[in-house]
């Protein structure tokens, strides 16, 4: 008695569907899919990519080496990013494509908070945990200001953004006027390689942490249906109660923070930084993990998931084409081939195709009985 | 094929997986004829017509068209269009940011080149022969929407249909303009075109058809001349059953009367929006339903907006059980006890992508804040209490709510506010677009609300809907309320004088 009313039509249909077709159907499908070929791609050529061993790192330390270990701990950053990334894209519908940029400028203002008055520092000259808080504070007014024009003035994510885009790495070498502060303290570089008498990078731990907060503040705080809501119908959210234009910027605002920590790591796997170079085009990775990750680029429904997998599997393609040497200059065009192929699956009206592939038969079946 | 048809359909067919959307169906539209196609949300009337455009296959049966040897083959709406089945949907379909012209020829030119003026000139001559009150080179969104269905429209005669079909043209259309778009059809019957008008309207099926083909559940019900059948007729054959819920209903109006006595709930006095209504008083009391009326456009949805703080209120005062409050947002409203089920189901009411589940937890979790989310558990529990409570129809609390029936995605939307459990509950136009059924449910619960103690202001085009479900009416005029009736005077010519005014100024 207590089972709701359901939809004939819908009721027939369910148990029809072949594995296969409900496969296809999942958001995952596709970025685990593409894992999957990568792993078998690489058990089949070379097994020994797979290889982890044992190894002296420059300092001395026995530390864990191999493909596996470089993919897991060079993704950090994309990952990071890919996460805010999803949030951004879900409620305004757009892209923040200044978050390479924004990069810089964390990175910079951590390295000109615990250099000091030096350019060269030996030790730090503030508490690492406040200068990466005023790094994160920052990039979140920066966030802030994307946020702003994007929710408040009503100006496309990829237009507003870009305004940070073009300036963020000029603010970024102002704020060290200019000259390329380098720390050689060595406990500055734990973030980006390892704590001492901890075999496995930093890096990973980091990046596990960021996920576990998000995994607890999308399941203690509404923020997921809120973001949702307000990316699928504003107007309809606006009168639920909520306030579209806060929400979005508040997108913004936690995208900044992810940025400040992907930049933290950036700048502490080498304790300098290159204005012009570092991060660079990373804002193209992590817009390709959101879409990877099945998530629409219009906005709207999300799962973080599929993008936290989709920056996995883009760096996973980088280390496996590095393994084979291709030159860095040719990287990129392999790297198009397979996003094309990526990106072509996961259309709907492939997939819709792809999950018709298996059914054809059966229909065809019927038709003769 | 018959003697003066232009279009036969015999033995239709189309299967989906489950589900026999229309079983052995006929139609027979002969020329120079308005012919209302009639039923229930799932009679299959959308799928009729998609099968007739090609949009569908068909899964059996056969369509003969006049001027066409042996069974038409009809794969695509392309093809419909070639063999002169032209159709106008609910939802204007044509370019808002292109000309007028431009959208008449728009996919028609032949070649790369276009002859601009002849298309401007040619585009003229048409607009000016059905007397739509546009210019060809006046860009398509700065005309209203009648217009903009009346090219819609012109497009189509204009590629020389003998058959048009009309699929809800009327639903965002106010009294006059419905008007003129009847004077056009008429026109176009005259020179020979065989109409097919799908409406949920009755009183326009009354207007302008000559015979009505009744659908219900895929099956064909019957082929009906306009003379010999009744309204009520009509509707009990929709239905499928000698229906008395009609007069149930207006049985237990009688009761509403009670409702003058209890406290006010809500006084608003001197309430002014943005939205460019004239400052208006306004109080419910207790139990009681009052309702807006007045011609679309006349302001009714601004007033409630205004209640609700949906658009910026810009002065006034609002009191709730006697407290003066401020109501400056839709979320001060909420917490107040208010509850507004808005008027554009698609565009302010559902968040289509969601789930069935999230969007009737949404208010009620806003409303909770943001740090005190409801477990996957309870709200799987509230919406299948709901779903069950307001029989909603759906494949389960999951499916995303766009897939749903206008009916059910309404019935949504109501468990969305009843979950919040509201003192007062705006409903604007909740019936609009939706079949008898529903209509039906939805106005007894609203009397079912009132029962309980809840306040309802209840907005609906119709006016027997109103009278069967308010015991107090408050007439808009031109963004401004001219009147409130109650009582005796709840009579549809006595509100039909009042909106229509001119003694009384």
């Amino acid at each position: 008695m207590t089972t709701p009313v359901k939809d004939p039509q819908a009721r027939v249909e369910r148990p029809d569907e072949s594995l296969w077709k409900r496969l296809t159907r999942q958001q995952l499908f596709i970025p685990v899919a593409a894992l999957a070929l990568l792993v078998l791609f690489n058990l089949i050529a070379d097994p020994s990519f797979f290889a982890v061993s044992m190894k002296e790192n420059s300092l001395g330390n026995p530390v864990l080496s191999g493909n596996i270990i470089s993919v897991l701990d060079n993704a950090s950053e994309l990952v990071i990013l890919a996460i805010g990334m999803t949030l951004v894209t879900a409620s305004s519908g757009g892209q923040d494509i200044s978050v390479g940029a924004t990069m810089a400028i964390a990175g910079s203002v951590i390295l000109r908070m615990v250099c000091g008055s030096q350019v060269t520092a030996d030790t730090m000259q503030m508490n690492l945990i406040l200068a990466v808080l005023i790094g994160i504070a920052a990039t979140m007014c920066f966030g802030a200001f994307n946020g702003a024009l994007v929710a408040y003035f009503n100006i496309q994510p990829m237009v507003a953004t870009l305004i940070m885009y073009t300036a963020g790495r000029s603010i970024a070498a102002w704020i060290n006027n200019n000259q390329l502060p380098i720390i050689n303290d060595l406990s500055f570089k734990y973030a980006g390689t390892f704590l001492p008498g901890i075999p496995v990078p930093t890096p990973i731990f980091i990046t596990a942490l960021v996920i576990l907060i998000f995994w607890l503040v999308l399941k203690f705080t509404t923020l997921g249906l809120y973001t949702q809501a307000v990316g699928i119908n504003p107007s309809s959210s606006r009168l639920n109660g909520l306030d579209p234009k806060l929400i979005k910027l508040l997108t913004y605002v936690i995208l900044g923070v992810c940025v400040a920590v992907a930049g933290f790591i950036r700048v502490s796997r080498s304790g300098s930084i290159n204005y012009s170079r570092i991060a660079e085009n990373i804002e193209m990775d992590a817009i390709l993990a959101v879409a990877l990750g099945g998530n629409a680029l219009s906005g709207g429904k999300f799962n973080i998931y599929g993008s936290i997998l989709g920056a996995y599997v883009i760096q996973f393609l980088t280390t496996t084409l590095y393994k084979y040497e291709v030159p860095s200059t040719a990287l990129p065009a392999y790297k198009a081939v397979v996003v094309i192929l990526l990106v072509v699956l996961s259309a709907p009206v492939v997939r819709e195709k792809l999950s018709r592939v298996k059914k054809a038969p059966v229909k065809a079946a019927k038709e003769v009985s | 094929m018959q003697e003066g048809a232009v279009l036969e359909m015999r033995g239709i067919c189309k299967y989906f997986p489950g589900v026999r959307a229309l079983q052995d169906v006929d139609f027979t539209l002969r020329e120079g004829e308005i012919h209302a196609l009639m039923g229930e949300n799932g009679a299959g009337k959308s799928t009729l017509i998609k099968v007739l455009t090609g949009v569908y296959p068909k899964d059996g049966g056969e369509v003969h068209i006049k001027g066409i040897e042996g069974a038409a083959v009809i794969r695509s709406p392309q093809d419909a269009q070639n063999a002169g089945i032209s159709t106008v949907y609910q939802a204007i379909t044509l370019c808002p940011n292109l000309t007028v012209a431009e959208n008449m020829y728009i996919g028609r030119t032949k070649g790369a080149m276009t002859n601009w003026r002849a298309m401007n000139s040619g585009a003229g001559k048409i607009l000016e022969s059905l007397g739509i009150p546009a210019s060809p080179q006046q860009q398509l969104g700065s005309c209203s929407i009648a217009v903009q269905q009346m090219v819609a429209i012109a497009r189509a005669v204009d590629m020389e249909c003998k058959v048009l079909i009309l699929d809800e043209p009327t639903s965002s259309l106010d009294e006059q303009e419905v008007v003129k778009l009847f004077g056009l059809m008429r026109d176009l019957q005259s020179k020979g075109v065989g109409i097919i008008f799908v409406t949920h309207f009755l009183e326009q099926v009354y207007e302008v058809c000559d015979r009505i083909t009744v659908l219900r559940d895929g099956q064909l019900v019957g082929e009906y001349v306009i003379e010999d059948l009744p309204r009520v007729q009509l509707v009990s054959k929709m239905l499928g059953k000698e229906l008395d819920d009609m007069a149930d209903i207006k049985g237990e109006s009688g009761g509403t009367a009670i409702s003058q006595e209890g406290a006010p709930v809500l006084e608003a006095q001197g309430l002014c929006s943005s939205a460019g209504i004239k400052p208006f008083d306004f109080s419910i009391r207790k139990g009681e339903v009052n309702g807006f009326t007045g011609l679309l456009g006349s302001g009714r949805s601004e007033c409630v907006r205004a209640i609700f703080g949906a658009d910026h209120v810009t002065s006034g005062t609002v009191k709730m059980d006697g407290k003066e409050v401020k109501i400056r947002k839709p979320l001060d409203a909420m917490k107040q006890g208010i509850g507004y089920l808005p008027e554009d189901r698609k565009g302010d009411g559902i968040v289509g992508d969601l789930s069935v589940r999230e969007n009737i937890i949404l208010a009620y979790q806003v409303m909770k804040g943001a740090f005190r989310p409801i477990s996957r558990a309870q709200a799987e529990a509230f919406a299948d209490n709901y779903i069950e409570l307001l029989e909603i129809k759906t494949a389960s609390a999951d499916t995303p709510i766009k897939s749903l029936s206008g009916g059910n995605q309404q019935k949504c939307i109501l468990a969305r506010w009843l979950l919040t459990d509201p003192k007062y509950l705006i409903l604007d136009e909740p019936t609009r677009g939706i079949d008898i059924g529903t209509k039906i449910e939805i106005q007894k619960l609203v009397l079912k609300l009132a029962e309980k103690g809840k306040s309802v202001t209840f907005i609906s085009s119709e006016i027997d809907e109103m009278l069967r479900t308010c015991s107090r009416l408050l007439v808009m005029r031109d963004r401004k309320l001219v009147g409130e009736l109650n009582g005796e005077d709840l009579t549809q010519t006595k509100i039909m004088a009042t909106i229509a005014g001119g003694d009384e100024e």
